[in-house]
């Protein structure tokens, strides 16, 4: 799997296909069980959250990790908090920080500030916080984990502003879902993978809509293979 | 994909730009929200004290009552104040009693063969954390639940001492007023009021200030706070949530430590091997009506102080304003039933 700088890149594939698996390796979360990673020419090991996020690989989790009973501030610096020589949080410039980061994906509102506590926002604004939090850190690729499942419509359009503005900022971002609507408004290049494996590509412009993604999708739950001759050819 | 996507699931099309209409919340309100706790467990110490003062006025309006409140009281708030850390992690400490019994003891042997009072003090800490990371490492790594380990371990550490003493109470009185022990236990009087303030008392207040930074403004503190509140989340993110863990039982058996060493000095350098077994109950009473909820996330050292200060006061504030003796434990349980009922208004958990 390739993924280019500055796409979005939608990661298809049914339930068990291995994406929370693959996510969860991305993450660091799971060492890998073979091969190896290497980060801009590295060899890493061990491959841990932190040497993940160490890599500008920044995970925004299914379940968000979030700690709701603290502020968004607590929640943004969450593992990596600004601290002076003796360890002790520098709590203006946090705050600075995360209104600049807030901002920059549009996750502003009178009626919450960085100091106010992620249990009482609404599900589309606590995936604003996680959201918030990847982008510090000047994280090269963003892998987003079903950032909209259980999320209502205006919710969800929420959290597509806050991908676009990603998008809009130059960086990489792995968007993977369950509803491959949502995917295909907000993705540029589709991956489909089936019981771990690559089962087929395409850019956005290869396919006629998001149906005819679907439909391929189908054949290879049905069959176990898409016809990819159906792919436009794309100069 | 074998069934097709339904309706419901395609493109939003809702107007995400439709009116919040939630309101913004004024900034006494999230004061309230942030400070409730210790607002309350504030409260609880001001309304006990007052029932018992209306009942005798000329008692509770002369300092030289506070003398024994302020000499007792200091075990309690180091024991107290160091437990916020152990349950907002998510854990239990029941082990701090045997802790306390067998630093005393360290403590006093150290001061038996010829070591300063302050020297012994020092590495009696240092014993306290040894103590207090052993606990740690057998539940964190033995993964055993906290409640169940530290139960046992405060039977087998306070058994261990009480062998190890045989039962014997030991003192050491040529140590009684040495310059160390003036420093850590002496008493002045505040400005001619009759009132004898302990500088254990002194210290007490100091390590609650430490308490607080630590808790609110050190990494180590907010990384506390969000092992309790989210441990998967915590670990995804990145922090070595064992360290942190066994980290709270180290904080835990240096305060216990210090306890120790105080109670033994507070009695003229007399150690008994159960020394510390009273403050099991008290000192988590004083925990919960402080305001720090059983559930872990949050908690407030501020308000551990104030939980400290009414459950000292309660059983020599009700002889005092007449009640009879027999009276202490229902007070104090319907004190602690009270706040509990008044913290869960100011603070339900949020998820």
């Amino acid at each position: 799997m390739t993924v280019r700088k500055g796409e979005v890149l939608g990661l298809l594939g049914d339930n068990g296909a291995g994406k929370s698996t693959l996510v969860k390796t991305l993450a660091g979360v799971h060492d890998p069980d073979e091969g190896e990673i290497i980060v801009k020419g590295k060899r890493r090991t061990p491959w841990t959250p932190l040497a993940a996020r160490d890599a500008g690989i920044e995970t925004v989790f299914q379940d968000r990790a979030l700690a709701p009973q603290h502020s968004i501030v607590t929640n943004i610096f969450m593992g990596r908090e600004i601290t002076n020589a003796f360890g002790l949080t520098k709590v203006q410039t946090q705050i600075d920080e995360a209104n600049r980061l807030m901002r920059e994906i549009g996750f502003t509102s009178k009626v919450f500030n960085p100091e106010s506590t992620v249990g009482h926002l609404s599900g589309g604004e606590r995936q604003g916080v996680a959201i918030a939090r990847a982008l510090y850190n000047k994280a090269d690729v963003i892998v987003l984990d079903e950032p909209t499942t259980a999320l209502s419509l205006t919710e969800t359009q929420k959290v597509f502003r806050f991908v676009e503005a990603v998008k809009a900022s130059g960086r990489t971002v792995i968007f993977i879902g369950h509803n491959i609507y949502h995917v295909w408004e907000i993705a540029d290049r589709f991956f489909v993978i089936d019981r771990g494996r690559e089962a087929f590509e395409g850019l956005k412009a290869q396919f006629d809509g998001a149906d005819h993604l679907i439909h391929m999708m189908h054949q290879l739950a049905e069959t176990g293979r898409a016809d990819t001759a159906t792919l436009k050819s794309v100069a | 994909m074998s069934d097709a996507t339904p309706a419901a699931a395609r493109p939003p099309e809702a107007d995400a730009s439709a009116v919040d209409t939630r309101k913004e919340q004024s900034r006494w309100f999230r004061y309230y929200r942030t400070n409730g706790r210790a607002m309350n467990a504030f409260l609880t110490l001001v309304i006990v004290w007052a029932v018992f003062a209306v009942n005798n006025p000329p008692l509770f309006l002369n300092p030289v009552f506070y003398n024994a409140f302020l000499f007792s009281v200091p075990a309690t708030i180091f024991l107290t104040t160091s437990l916020v850390f152990v349950i907002v992690s998510g854990e239990l400490d029941l082990a701090f009693p045997s802790v306390v019994g067998a630093a005393g003891g360290v403590f006093m042997y150290m001061v038996m063969s010829g070591f300063p009072v302050m020297g012994a003090f020092f590495l009696t800490l240092g014993f306290g954390a040894l103590l207090g990371a052993g606990i740690g490492l057998i539940v964190v790594y033995g993964k055993i639940s906290s409640l169940v380990a530290t139960l046992g371990l405060n039977f087998f550490i306070l058994g261990l001492v009480n062998l190890l003493a045989q039962g014997r109470t030991i003192s050491a009185p040529d140590a009684v007023g040495t310059l160390g022990n003036r420093i850590l236990t002496g008493k002045f009087e505040l400005l001619n009021t009759g009132l004898q303030v302990p500088m254990h008392f002194v210290w007490s207040l100091l390590w609650c200030l430490f308490c607080f930074v630590l808790f609110k403004y050190h990494k180590f503190g907010v990384r506390v706070q969000l092992v309790g509140d989210n441990t998967d989340s915590a670990r995804q993110m990145g922090i070595n949530v064992e360290r942190i863990r066994v980290g709270v039982f180290i904080f835990s058996g240096i305060a216990a430590a210090i306890a120790g060493a105080i109670l033994v000095q507070m009695a003229n350098m007399v150690w008994f091997p159960t020394s510390g077994k009273a403050y099991l109950l008290i000192a988590l009473a004083a925990l919960f009506v402080g305001g720090t909820p059983t559930w872990g996330g949050v908690g407030t050292i501020w308000g551990a102080l104030f939980g400290a200060m009414t459950v000292t006061l309660i059983p020599s504030g009700a002889v005092g304003a007449g009640f009879a003796g027999y009276w202490t434990d229902f007070l104090f349980g319907l004190v602690i039933i009270l706040t509990m009922i008044a913290h869960r208004f100011s603070g339900a958990r949020v998820r």
